[in-house]
């Protein structure tokens, strides 16, 4: 059997992190509009253009970061690359390109889902639509994750797609966590002070985690706490270490079963990062600066990303 | 109010003086479709309608679809299907069967020859210059063997039936048809929405192409390796045919590439893979000549592989359809079959050509002239029904100017009388009425030749238009041959 085209690897790779992107950035969403609401008030949406680094970008539109504007930003504005709706059609481009290994549901599902969000005008992201709107996004990118899980084929393209999708988890995630202290304490020296319990309840809860956290931690309800579940614990599903170790664990079945043992670079800085954050804590993280330690965690998955590509992607 | 029998669907068709598919010459309706017809009769055209809307949604979220590009965005088109089918007895499928399999062994015969000896060139069958200086004529192909002396090795003949009942010969696609993945998606679509229309009736299969279509493409790389790595070389997802592309790949199973994931060392083809490189034997390609190969054609194309021709003349790889067979269905080149025929075969040929008239001899310029509003004139070099002028529907003023066109280049045309194309019950806004279709059925090649029992049927949705392509309005049917 033939390994698997290499620009097929990179397509598959991209179209789960495009998906697993826009599933994330709904959640955000939707955890900031909820900060929003918050009694603190005074709530700035561009702590989200912070978080993605999308300052500059959002300033081109010529508009105030209202939450209208950067709700519009992040869901249906086709020249933000990042917004759901650009992820969304890249993953379809990617997956009319992989259709001849994708499975039919797995294109019909998605072309359903581009088409939706290609007709939301921008009535429908008003603020009181807006829990609804990211529900149902990320409902669409579940569905895309069962549908692959019950149909696609498990040679290559499973893995390299598992793979994507576990590596833009891991760097979701930290962005996720990050949020939370870019709307609150901007400041490392503040980080560790007291926090509305409230807000850090809205975090877990747009990561589906909040009732694994009650069940983990019955008694507490610390940022370290939170922190360490959703950066450290390995059960956690969306946690970074789950998501590192899952990823860890595609790229050796890439590697072990498709005759890559050879390949030693994105697979040797997978296995660094795991055993970084086998062996930190939330609070060492928090006190040597959490956003940094977060930032870092990020800037090592890029590396994987760009490890892949000349290992897989990218032969002469 | 009186209480009325609801008329059955097909009451009150007429189909207006042409040959139909479904009632036959003169309204005595054909034997073999009286089940079909007796059963559409019982459906009302609003149970018709609804699953002809449902079947065409189905074919959209399947993504059986054609893309059309702007500048901002992407618009997915279906061919639009028309939920009617055209039924063909055996006897009539069994002459087109045979005419299909003589034409393409006469094609072949005939590229072998004009590529090593050249003996029908030498005994005047078909003038020299016509082949020689075709554009689609290709000099690097001179003396190179290729398996079986097989060239055309997937073949699409496009047949119109004419006021007497008999196929014609329209035009042969040689180089690399489209159409059979819509052959079969329509049946497949037929068999979900239509389930008791077809029950009991016997229709061949045509959902085993892929297979078919795999193993003759095996066949022709028997030479170079028992166990063949095939690929599907496709222009991408730009490509207005990009979806037959993808059927085809997944119907064989075979790799979809592109000239990009293709690199050729020591004149041997390797596909990029995430395990390095890996040999490929065979290239079922859906890319022209011109742009196969930027060191010996165009050498401005980014859709091929540079150095594939020198690949495939060390015989390293097989490519499918060889490279130079666009000269056999050159327009020009159709005139002279019959006669290619019966040199190659010693037979006459079992489907006649269409009466054409060749304006680059002097004879049939004066006569295409002088009847100009009574036929078709066709530019040799085109495809896709463009630049078409039907003499008969054409305003004085085009008629006038295309004279001119025709005097400044008449070697670049050919004419023929207007073929009364048959005509089949079509679902319309006004109800069912008559409309005009072909047939292209697809025949493929390796030692020897197969086609497929169907072909894709397409239909002019125009009332009175008698052009069928789907770049002009055209739809299609499902086609089906009874056992």
């Amino acid at each position: 059997m033939n390994n698997l085209l290499s620009r097929h690897a990179e397509s598959i790779f991209w179209l789960a992190r495009q998906v697993e992107r826009a599933n994330s950035t709904a959640r955000i969403l939707d955890v900031n509009e909820s900060f929003s609401r918050s009694p603190r008030g005074e709530h700035d949406w561009q702590s989200v253009l912070r978080l993605y680094a999308d300052e500059e970008s959002f300033r081109a539109t010529g508009r105030e970061p209202s939450a209208d504007a950067v709700i519009h930003f992040y869901i249906l504005d086709g020249d933000n690359p990042n917004s759901v709706l650009s992820n969304i059609r890249m993953a379809r481009e990617n997956a009319r390109a992989l259709r001849p290994l994708i499975s039919t549901e797995m294109w019909v599902q998605l072309n359903g889902f581009h088409k939706w969000i290609s007709r939301l005008r921008r009535p429908d992201l008003r603020v009181e639509n807006l829990n609804r709107l990211c529900s149902h996004i990320k409902e669409s990118c579940q569905t895309h994750s069962g549908i692959t899980a019950e149909t696609l084929y498990r040679d290559e393209s499973w893995y390299f797609h598992q793979l994507g999708r576990a590596i833009e988890r891991a760097d979701q995630t930290t962005r996720l966590v990050d949020v939370k202290y870019q709307v609150l304490l901007p400041e490392p020296s503040d980080v560790g002070s007291p926090i509305d319990e409230a807000q850090w309840n809205t975090v877990l809860r747009s990561a589906a985690g909040f009732h694994a956290f009650r069940r983990v931690n019955p008694n507490s309800m610390s940022p370290s706490s939170v922190v360490n579940f959703l950066v450290f614990d390995p059960r956690f599903p969306r946690s970074v270490a789950a998501s590192v170790l899952t990823a860890n664990e595609h790229l050796n079945g890439i590697r072990i079963k498709y005759g890559h043992g050879s390949k030693h670079g994105a697979s040797r800085l997978l296995r660094e990062l795991a055993a970084e954050l086998a062996e930190d804590t939330a609070a060492d993280l928090i006190a040597r600066g959490l956003h940094e330690g977060l930032d870092s965690i990020q800037a090592q998955l890029a590396g994987v990303t760009s490890a892949l590509g000349t290992e897989f992607f990218l032969l002469a | 109010m009186t209480e009325r029998r609801p008329a059955g669907l097909l009451q009150g068709y007429d189909p207006g003086g042409f040959y139909c598919e479904m009632f036959g010459a003169s309204g005595h309706p054909a034997a073999h479709t009286r089940v079909v017809r007796d059963r559409l009769d019982g459906f009302s055209l609003a149970e018709l309608r609804r699953r002809a809307q449902a079947a065409e949604r189905e074919l959209f979220n399947l993504g059986v679809t054609f893309t059309v590009y702007t500048s901002r965005e992407q618009i997915d088109r279906i061919l639009p299907f028309d939920v009617i089918p055209r039924v063909l007895s055996a006897a009539e499928w069994e002459v087109i069967e045979r005419g299909v399999v003589q034409r393409v062994t006469a094609l072949n015969r005939f590229i072998e020859d004009i590529y090593h000896e050249q003996k029908i060139l030498r005994d005047g069958v078909v003038p020299a210059e016509l082949v020689l200086g075709n554009p689609n004529y290709r000099p690097q192909m001179r003396g190179l063997k290729v398996p079986f002396g097989s060239y055309v090795n997937i073949c699409g003949v496009d047949l119109v039936r004419g006021g007497d009942g008999r196929f014609y010969v329209l035009e042969d696609n040689a180089r690399t048809p489209s159409g059979v993945s819509y052959v079969v998606e329509n049946r497949h679509l037929t068999q979900r929405s239509f389930p008791d229309l077809m029950r009991d009736i016997g229709v061949r299969s045509v959902s085993n192409y892929g297979q078919r279509l795999i193993g003759k493409l095996a066949e022709l790389a028997a030479g170079i390796d028992a166990d063949p790595s095939v690929v599907l070389l496709s222009p991408g997802v730009y490509n207005s045919a990009y979806f037959e592309h993808v059927f085809l790949a997944r119907e064989m199973g075979v790799p979809l590439v592109e000239g990009r994931d293709l690199v050729v060392r020591d004149d041997r083809v390797f596909m990029k893979t995430t395990g390095g490189l890996q040999r490929v034997n065979v290239i079922y390609r859906r890319i022209d000549d011109d742009f196969l190969d930027p060191e010996a054609f165009n050498p401005e194309s980014m859709l091929g592989v540079p150095g594939l021709m020198r690949a495939y003349r060390a015989g390293n790889v097989v490519l499918a359809n060889a490279v130079g067979t666009g000269v056999a269905d050159d327009k020009a080149v159709y005139a002279y079959v019959p006669r290619i025929v019966r040199y190659y075969l010693d037979e006459e040929a079992i489907l006649p050509n269409v009466e054409t008239h060749i304006c680059r001899e002097s004879e049939g310029l004066e006569f295409t002239l002088a009847n100009l509003e009574e036929l078709v004139v066709k530019p040799v070099g085109a495809s896709g029904g463009y630049g078409i002028l039907i003499g008969p529907h054409a305003s004085r003023k085009a008629l006038a100017e295309f004279r001119r066109k025709l005097r400044a280049d008449p070697g670049n045309y050919i004419s023929q009388p207007v073929v009364q194309l048959s005509v089949c019950p079509t679902m319309t806004r006004s109800g069912i009425a008559p409309r005009h279709v072909d047939l292209r059925p697809f025949a493929v090649t390796g030692r020897s030749t197969w086609v497929l029992p169907g072909g894709l049927t397409r239909v002019a949705l125009r009332k009175g238009s008698l052009i069928v392509n789907s770049s002009q309005g055209g739809g299609s049917k499902d086609t089906w041959v009874l056992e």
